[in-house]
């Protein structure tokens, strides 16, 4: 090869590598992208549509997906808020301040990315469930069931989400040039102020991406939900348990219309935090 | 602005707010699973793991997170370099594919497997079963579990200079002895910390199995699939024991990403 006529000058050249190799390599992982990740995507964009327009909004518009989707969407909604207000609180208060426990605290932090969700579904059964003293308390005195029930679903999410604003969030501000905080803060402004004009802006990126990854997350959660809200069409069933019950069923095209949907939020969110984030993101 | 002691009470307030709230988002049912699986002793636990269909299910679990985890190594470590060392044209679009997982349903991407495999699906009948049949619990747990060791070595990779290498390359060096030398032992913790991510994941997976797998006992039925079943059986020792042992093994887990996590700090000083 030519690189052994100088040597002497391939210090400041780019890594040597032949074409060939190059190609090679980037096809073997293109390879590995497109099959693992391309063919399901675009099986389900296409068993969405192929039944034609009226096939999809007709199976959309059945009671039963109907109702599941907006489940989902609900129950999702309100719980990327939650995580988004107290992840955002918790990465603040751990990177700024120092309390007894926090170490531990902030590995406990990524339980949900650790524990099968299934076993988080069987947690919150074992502790909200009709037949427990926290469940029978708030069914008795408020009248709030947990399990079998839409509140249930709501602490699932909470549970599986809870960890990817903090995760997002934290790095932002320990990168954060702490200089500008301290600046405002001798010219006087309160906390409050500080956190609001000169901290939020820098995180505010990152809080949008990890909001939209919990919000992607709670919308395909499965395990969890159908241990927790059980499988009751119109009632709790949400729209991944649907597909699930469907596919059970064995009725292949009433599942793909709900899949196309779900499908199309997530990359939707995925090109929006893919814009505030550049290409980056952690979970 | 770091590490400060919480002086006003309103701070105080409000870290015992969110060190409350992930006690009892956290805590309490850790606390709860344990509590219910030794309700009546032992011997229900026992009898649980004596089940051979228990047993299968466990092992088949690990084995195909571990074989899971080295497609994955493998296959997502080339992706890293691919994705940080080369140019051309269509990277960005390869580079988003990597994050679809995070925020595609695994039960839709179990769904896309029955659409393509099932029976009459459109590459039905296949060479060897796929779907309701071990290679389908293999390839869901490949995808779910997909991202990590991409995720973590990319920064890595992107932070180390190329000087070392150069200099390998001058000294006569071949590719992969450079790569085993130079390159690996600087992404080592961060490709670790990616591995016990994707195994992690592959081993909780349960809503794609759950859909490719038919939960066929003794067969394709994985440990997560059986705490389902045992849940509708009406069997909560069962349910419960084995929630136990998963609990355990994230909890070992996480012990573990924290103790990496430390490593890959103190590298980037």
């Amino acid at each position: 090869m030519s690189d052994a006529v100088m040597p002497s000058l391939s210090v400041t050249r780019p890594t040597p590598s032949p074409p060939w190799g190059a190609w090679g390599l980037r096809t073997a992982a293109a390879t590995y992208l497109l099959i693992f990740i391309g063919v399901p995507v675009l099986v389900i964009a296409i068993q969405g549509v192929r039944f034609g327009p009226m096939e999809f909004v007709q199976s959309l518009i059945r009671p039963e997906a109907f109702s599941a989707l907006r489940l989902s969407i609900t129950t999702a909604a309100l719980a990327a808020a939650i995580n988004t207000l107290m992840g955002t609180l918790t990465a603040y208060l751990l990177v700024v301040y120092r309390f007894p426990g926090k170490a531990l605290f902030n590995t406990l932090i990524d339980l949900p990315f650790a524990i099968p969700t299934i076993v988080t579904g069987v947690m919150i059964v074992l502790l909200y469930g009709p037949q427990t003293i926290i469940g029978a308390f708030f069914q008795k005195s408020l009248g709030i069931r947990f399990v079998y029930d839409t509140p249930g679903i709501l602490v699932a999410l909470l549970f599986v989400g809870y960890p990817f604003v903090i995760r997002t969030v934290q790095p932002v501000l320990l990168s954060l040039d702490a200089h500008q905080a301290e600046a405002a803060q001798t010219i006087g402004a309160s906390d409050w102020m500080t956190f609001r004009r000169v901290i939020f802006p820098a995180i505010r990126p990152a809080i949008l991406t990890g909001a939209m990854l919990s919000f992607a997350r709670s919308l395909g959660e499965f395990g969890a939900v159908v241990v927790v809200a059980g499988n009751l069409p119109l009632k709790t069933q949400t729209a991944t348990v649907y597909v699930y019950s469907q596919v059970e069923a064995g009725n292949i095209q009433a599942a793909s219309s709900v899949s196309l949907v779900l499908l199309a939020v997530a990359f939707g969110l995925t090109l929006i935090a893919e814009r505030w984030l550049g290409g980056k993101s952690h979970a | 602005m770091r590490d400060l002691s919480p002086r006003s009470p309103i701070t105080w307030a409000l870290i015992a707010l969110v060190v409350g709230y992930a006690a009892v988002l956290f805590g309490l049912p850790i606390v709860t699973v344990v509590a219910s699986a030794f309700q009546k002793g032992l011997d229900p636990i026992i009898k649980t793991f004596k089940d051979s269909s228990v047993q299968h299910a466990i092992f088949i679990t690990f084995s195909l997170a571990g074989i899971a985890v080295i497609v994955n190594a493998a296959a997502g470590l080339l992706t890293a370099w691919v994705l940080t060392r080369h140019q051309f044209p269509g990277k960005r679009v390869l580079d988003a594919m990597v994050d679809i997982p995070f925020v595609f349903s695994p039960v839709i991407a179990g769904y896309a497997m029955i659409v393509l495999f099932g029976r009459g699906g459109w590459l039905a009948p296949t060479l060897f079963p796929i779907v309701f049949a071990l290679p389908g619990v293999l390839l869901a747990k490949i995808f779910v579990s997909l991202p990590f060791v991409t995720r973590e070595v990319q920064p890595v990779l992107a932070s180390i200079t190329p000087e070392q290498e150069h200099a390998a390359y001058t000294m006569g060096a071949s590719r992969w002895l450079t790569f085993r030398r130079v390159i690996l032992p600087e992404i080592r913790t961060a490709l670790l910390y990616g591995l016990v991510l994707t195994f992690a994941r592959a081993v909780g997976e349960f809503g794609a199995v759950a859909v490719v797998s038919g939960s066929i006992q003794g067969y394709t039925e994985t440990a997560t699939s059986f705490v389902f079943r045992a849940l509708n059986d009406r069997n909560p020792s069962g349910a419960y024991s084995v929630s136990l042992v998963l609990m355990i093994v994230s909890l070992a887990i996480l012990i573990l990403l924290n103790l990496l996590k430390h490593r890959l700090t103190a590298r980037k000083g």
